[in-house]
């Protein structure tokens, strides 16, 4: 297995606050990580650092396919093929659902207004909104604007995406439908890193969980082993603290 | 009436008049150009003070404090009568237009701040994450949100240039009030300059309406 998401050493500071101290970690391509742990403990820090929306202490190291991320000109080559889906959607209030989808593949990827809705249209069939494209997200529900958010990060056709809590900010009766999406988007083969609590949804989706606590990796194995046979205490304690409630 | 034939003396009024609307064609054409090119050096500034390198953020800061600091009148008696002195002789007009611009530039481009401060993080975070550039952010995404949220503060300083054009008087220029001032002391009554007050008065009181208008609809929250 090839990694297409290759971290080492790499470490981040808020002032004296180590957010991120020391991560090596390689994820292969196609592979579905689920990234676990308490509030504060580095795990979006650590996925907003892949895409560069978070800078990290000199010595990390990040590639993407081969390409550093770091600033300069290979950004934008590494963000075109690095998609992300954010807590709060961060849809873009003054388009429509269509051109919300279409802005970037016909300023990033050159492609014609055309053929972008073309491919905007068939992907919102796919996250099940097909009829909502005229509308504009302040008149969607928060599932639904999720799931905009998803197509929009798949009209890049990127070869990673990041999820960042994606579902933190929904009501419970639409958290559902958007992990349907992604477990839908788990066979596609596209790579995905998602911060998340749902702790069913990774169990059912992931490849492997990464526990992290303090801004350090403290375990990683499939789903069973993490669930069902947690090494750590730290593990066993946080697990026990949101699986128990 | 003693009090209506020294204030508003109807014949008097009538016989200014036409010089009265030569000064407000005037007082117009300053203000006009002096908000079009005060909005250009402001969204220059702006952009620059929030996204320049280091040094040129602290000249744009300089800038902005200064032109905010300095009384228009002084800036424009020093435009006028003090750079002649090195040689830089520009005409009333020139003079008016350029002393209301560059302090009209400061105030936009703390209005063009505040408009861009004012949009969440997450949208150009998002922007980012898709791989949009800066300027396809800056276009497709942020002024046009921007825009929405600063056009009240806008039409609000718009009002303020056009009042301010009135200084321009004191650079000769025949602007809306000068040529009151000069047509009460012709007829030797006050009545122009009760004119030019109406005027003023009807051409800016539906601008500040339409400054009201526009903050009670956003205030409404049309998201």
């Amino acid at each position: 297995m090839a990694g297409i998401i290759k971290i080492s050493n790499l470490s981040k500071h808020y002032g004296a606050f180590a957010a991120l101290t020391e991560i090596d970690l390689e994820i292969a391509e196609g592979e579905v990580v689920c990234v676990i742990g308490p509030s504060g403990s580095g795990k979006s820090t650590l996925i907003r650092c892949i895409n560069l929306l978070e800078s990290y202490s000199a010595g990390g190291i990040i590639t993407v396919d081969g390409i550093p991320v770091e600033p300069g000109r290979h950004l934008a080559q590494v963000r075109a093929e690095v998609g992300m889906v954010f807590q709060s959607f961060n849809l873009f209030p003054h388009m429509s659902v269509l051109r919300n989808i279409m802005l970037a593949p016909m300023r990033v990827r050159k492609m014609t207004a055309a053929r972008a809705e073309e491919k905007a249209r068939e992907l919102l069939a796919r996250v099940g909104i097909a009829e909502q494209a005229e509308k504009y997200p302040g008149h969607l529900s928060g599932g639904q604007q999720q799931r905009v958010a998803i197509a929009r990060a798949l009209a890049m056709e990127p070869r990673v995406l990041l999820f960042d809590e994606p579902t933190s900010a929904l009501d419970p009766e639409m958290v559902g439908e958007v992990l349907d999406v992604m477990r839908a988007l788990a066979g596609t083969g596209v790579t995905m890193v998602i911060v998340t609590h749902e702790m069913g949804f990774a169990r059912q989706v992931a490849d492997r969980v990464i526990f992290m606590n303090g801004g350090r990796i403290v375990e990683t194995g499939t789903p069973a082993e993490i669930f069902d046979a947690p090494r750590e205490p730290r593990t066993r304690d946080f697990l026990s603290a949101v699986l128990n409630h | 009436m003693d009090l209506l034939d020294t204030f508003f003396n109807v014949p008097i009024l009538i016989r200014t008049f036409p010089l009265l609307l030569a000064g407000l064609a005037v007082t117009i054409q300053i203000g006009a150009t002096s908000i079009v090119a005060g909005l250009a050096l402001g969204l220059f500034l702006c952009l620059v003070r929030l996204y320049g390198p280091r040094p040129v953020v602290l000249l744009a800061r300089l800038y902005i404090d200064i032109f905010r600091s300095i009384p228009l009148l002084v800036l424009l008696i020093v435009v006028y009568y003090a750079l002649p002195f090195v040689g830089i002789r520009l005409s009333p007009f020139l003079s008016a237009v350029v002393a209301l611009t560059l302090v009209s530039g400061a105030y936009t481009a703390e209005i063009f701040r505040a408009g861009i401060e004012a949009i969440p993080a997450g949208q150009f975070e998002a922007s980012r994450a898709l791989g949009l550039g800066y300027r396809d952010m800056m276009v497709d995404v942020i002024l046009p949100q921007a825009v929405k949220i600063v056009i009240p503060p806008l039409t609000n300083n718009c009002i303020n240039v056009m009042k301010d054009t009135a200084l321009a008087s004191v650079v000769a220029m025949p602007d809306l009030l000068k040529q009151a001032t000069q047509a009460q002391a012709l007829a030797a009554n006050p009545s122009p300059l009760i004119g030019a007050a109406l005027i003023y008065l009807a051409f800016l009181w539906p601008l500040v309406a339409l400054v009201s208008r526009f903050e009670r609809r956003m205030g409404q929250g049309t998201r």
